[in-house]
């Protein structure tokens, strides 16, 4: 239940060790490096001053890396467009490869080989889309030219000595009558022009027009006043010929598609090499960003920042025992905000996503992940409270988690989250007798005739719900409590003894009192439906705690304030927060709400499921009914109550004494998005 | 023997379907909202569909509550059970009005929280990292369909029959 300590290290070596030193560092992973800080005392410390170290631009060869690792990127979404990589539904699950030191090296070795390949694979898709293209186009040429198959010469202006012929198109429904007719009309002086009508389709008719190469002009002039156009596209053989050849084309050109796609399915066989070799590209590239932050002299370079205070000797040692260098490792100055990692037992660490979603602990507070994680698991489990879901829900946490050990770190967590949550269901569902509602009683009735109920160990929710109620509600407050009495701790390790008594105390007071003066009215007696009745002294205790507890909250709460009449104001608000108290436990009782959501939903189904009479008819109805209905309600009311679980941390819990908003520590580290290599066991 | 006094039962029947009917719509009018912002990130980003997909979900809950009151309801009155009970006019009202908190909350918070949804998946679609933020705030408009699902059970649960 704690947050790291970090320190700083600063590391002063000499270049000729800089690949070694930088490359190992990164595959440790445990140092974020932050220059800047540490660049200033460098600079100080004399010897030249700024002009002294230099930085070292290296943002071409970063982009070099980055520009290969692109380019295997694409390469490996080319080669997952063509030849699909089988994946099974949990692929989501299996994480990254694992490869031994032996294969990255000789991947590394031939990187240059891979990469080429790669930037095949993607010239390959290139030329695949431009094939494509080209078919398109093709394609398009032979339904232009489908009109005109009847006609016999090419399809262009030719003409002999003194005739000339074009074709072109005219509006549809034009008739050749009404085209002779414009002719006489328009170009009453040409004579002896031919018109051929070659096709006609709903919208456009397409012909041939001759005549003599004295009234050409005339005549298309007149035939265009009524829409004629020549054609869009002039070809050199006639029709029949020219389709022949652009089918003979569209052959070629599918044949040389199909041989691409051969081709890059051959190449996927590298697909795992490209993977590798991608992330070499991405982990150089991030090596040459941090290098180029490096103060660096002529013959020394400096690294420094942030790690953990466990892992600091470590690398102190195994540097010092190999390099000639100066290693530093100093606190960190009190005004620096070091990056955060959590650290918690097996079982709280698995709710450290949840803290990360909130916002990791800022500077001087609390990790709140160990004591969250009991409240956390308990909650969910009432929420959900049905041992059989809760059953189903732990076994599959479990089988996934034992059968991917490779998946990614955080998903392992949110499984084993899951897993303990649905023990948590488990055990509630036994305390409140749901197994998929009422399924024992539904199934016994029905078909083996005689009513068995299973008895629940503690009591049955529906049969008494304002007992659950009143426990929801204990539950809420002794939760609510328990985050008060962090900010009391807190207030306490820091030494402000005054805003302890005042925040704290003044409050523990008001509402022990409140709760003390509840308890025997009949407000609560008609809630819990008994009567508990206290001893004279003990109202009277209750009395003074609330009053004192008032007065004091009026009085302190606006301390820092020197006028008296709005220090009093002040305080007068916030006792105000008294409503903010009652609607924090009144929240709790979705406790109750979503645990009775489960049960009557459940319920609901078993009995639709059981409304055919007792046949084979009825048995398969059954069935059905129940693997759908159930399915349906254990993803709604997990997915309820892992929401409203988490409110109540986020918003009832953490609203009493934690804000978060720290930094999540981030290492120099290989990121890779493939495959990692196998740690070499540290000599 | 007045029809007016028969009519008991039927006030009863009209809660169930009003705790239904109501909480129904507002959940199908939230969820509707929250699926058309929900298609609008998968078809930028179709691996984001599991996350929309759960948040589009999140103002489905209210018809569920309305489900379980009117279930209650039908079972109290012994609709579902067979023999329909005898139910006085004054009993049938009161069980209408304590169907009706679920029923109203239900419909205008299931709206509500349909809008909320769709911005969070808003913020799904632009920063899908915090989706566990983007999830709480939809859930914070449903603590009041909670509330009046409380109050709609408690009242039911508690009328004789």
């Amino acid at each position: 239940m704690s947050v790291l300590k970090m320190q700083r290290i600063s590391i002063c070596a000499l270049k000729k060790d800089r690949k070694a030193i930088l490359e190992k560092l990164q595959s440790l992973g445990v140092l974020e490096v932050d220059i800047a800080v540490g660049g200033d005392s460098v600079g100080g410390d004399g010897v030249g001053g700024d002009g002294y170290f230099r930085k070292m631009d290296t943002a071409g060869q970063k982009a070099g890396f980055e520009r290969a690792a692109a380019a295997a990127d694409q390469a490996l979404d080319v080669l997952e467009r063509y030849v699909p990589e089988k994946k099974s539904v949990f692929a989501a699950l299996e994480g990254k490869l694992l490869i031994g030191r032996g294969q990255a090296l000789e991947i590394e070795e031939n990187r240059r080989e891979i990469l080429r390949t790669a930037k095949k694979i993607c010239g390959l898709d290139r030329e695949h889309a431009e094939k494509l293209a080209e078919a398109v186009r093709i394609r398009n040429s032979i339904e232009g030219l489908a009109p005109w198959m009847s006609l016999d010469v090419p399809l262009k202006d030719s003409a002999t000595k003194r005739t000339v012929l074009f074709p072109g198109t005219m509006p549809g429904g034009t008739t050749l009558d009404s085209i002779y007719e414009v002719i006489a009309e328009k170009a009453p002086d040409a004579v002896g022009a031919d018109i051929r009508l070659i096709s006609s389709e709903q919208s456009m008719v397409y012909l041939a027009v001759a005549c003599l190469k004295e009234d050409a002009q005339a005549v298309e002039d007149a035939l265009r006043s009524a829409g004629f156009a020549r054609p869009a596209q002039t070809w050199e053989k006639t029709p029949a010929e020219e389709r022949e050849e652009l089918e003979q084309q569209e052959k070629t050109c599918a044949a040389e598609t199909a041989e691409i796609e051969e081709q890059i399915r051959e190449l996927s066989e590298h697909r795992t090499e490209i993977k590798i070799a991608a992330d070499y590209y991405r982990v150089r590239a991030d090596k040459y960003e941090v290098l180029g932050e490096l103060p660096q002299s002529e013959r020394t370079f400096v690294i420094s920042g942030y790690i953990p205070q466990c892992e600091a000797g470590h690398v102190e040692s195994w540097l010092s025992e190999r390099y000639d260098c100066a290693v530093d490792i100093e606190d960190l100055k009190e005004d620096e905000e070091p990056p955060v990692i959590l650290k918690n037992n097996p079982f709280s660490m698995n709710m450290e996503g949840v803290v990360e979603s909130y916002g990791l602990p800022h500077k001087g507070e609390l990790d709140p992940t160990t004591i969250m994680s009991f409240f956390y698991v308990f909650f969910f489990g009432m929420m959900l409270s049905d041992a059989a879901y809760g059953a189903i829900v732990a076994v599959v946490c479990a089988v996934l988690v034992r059968k991917f050990p490779r998946m990614s770190p955080g998903m392992k967590k949110s499984l084993k989250l899951f897993f303990y949550c649905g023990l948590s269901t488990l055990v509630w569902g036994i305390l409140f007798g749901g197994y998929f509602g009422n399924i024992v009683d539904i199934v016994s009735e029905k078909f083996f005739g005689t009513a068995v109920t299973v008895p629940a160990l503690w009591f049955i929710p529906l049969n008494d719900p304002m007992k659950l109620l009143v426990f929801s509600l204990l539950f809420g407050v002794i939760h609510l409590f328990t985050g008060l009495g962090i900010k009391g701790y807190l207030c306490l390790r820091d030494g402000k003894v005054m805003d302890f008594f005042c925040d704290v105390v003044l409050w523990f007071m008001l509402l022990v009192g409140l709760i003390l003066m509840l308890l025997p009215s009949d407000i609560f007696a008609s809630i819990a439906q008994t009567q508990i009745v206290f001893p004279g002294w003990l109202n009277t205790l209750a009395g003074i705690l609330a009053a004192a507890g008032a007065i004091g909250i009026v009085l302190m709460s606006g301390r820092d304030k020197k006028n008296p009449a709005l220090r009093i104001a002040l305080g007068a608000y916030d006792l105000y927060n008294i409503t903010g108290w009652l609607s924090d436990v009144l929240s709790y009782s979705r406790l109750l709400a979503l645990g009775l959501a489960t049960g009557v939903i459940a319920s609901v189904i078993n009995q639709m499921g059981s409304m055919l009479p007792d046949n084979i008819v009825g048995v398969i109805f059954f069935i059905v009914i129940f693997l759908a209905g159930h399915t349906l309600n254990l993803a709604i009311n997990l997915l309820g109550a892992y929401v409203h679980t988490n409110r109540l941390q986020f918003v009832e819990f953490f609203g009493k004494f934690y804000e978060g908003g720290g930094r999540p520590f981030e290492p120099f580290k290989e990121n890779t998005k493939y495959a990692d290599v196998k740690e070499e066991t540290i000599p | 023997m007045n029809i007016l006094s028969d009519l008991g039962i039927v006030y009863a029947l009209l809660g169930a379907a009003v705790a239904v009917l109501f909480a129904g719509c507002g959940s199908a009018i939230g969820v509707g909202i929250a699926g058309q912002a929900a298609s609008g990130v998968v078809t930028e980003d179709p691996s984001k569909f599991a996350k929309v997909l759960i948040i589009q979900l999140l103002p489905g809950t209210q018809g569920l509550y309305g489900l379980l009151v009117g279930f209650i309801t039908l079972s109290k009155i012994g609709i579902l059970g067979g023999g329909v009970a005898d139910v006085s006019v004054t009993t049938g009202l009161l069980i209408l009005a304590a169907c009706l908190p679920i029923g109203i909350v239900g419909l205008l918070s299931g709206i509500s929280q349909g809008k909320t949804a769709a911005a969070a998946i808003g913020i799904v679609a632009k920063k899908p990292e915090q989706f566990g933020k983007a999830m709480l705030f939809p859930a914070m408009v449903e603590t009041y369909a909670i509330l009046a699902l409380l109050v709609s059970f408690l009242a039911v649960n508690g009328i004789q029959v």
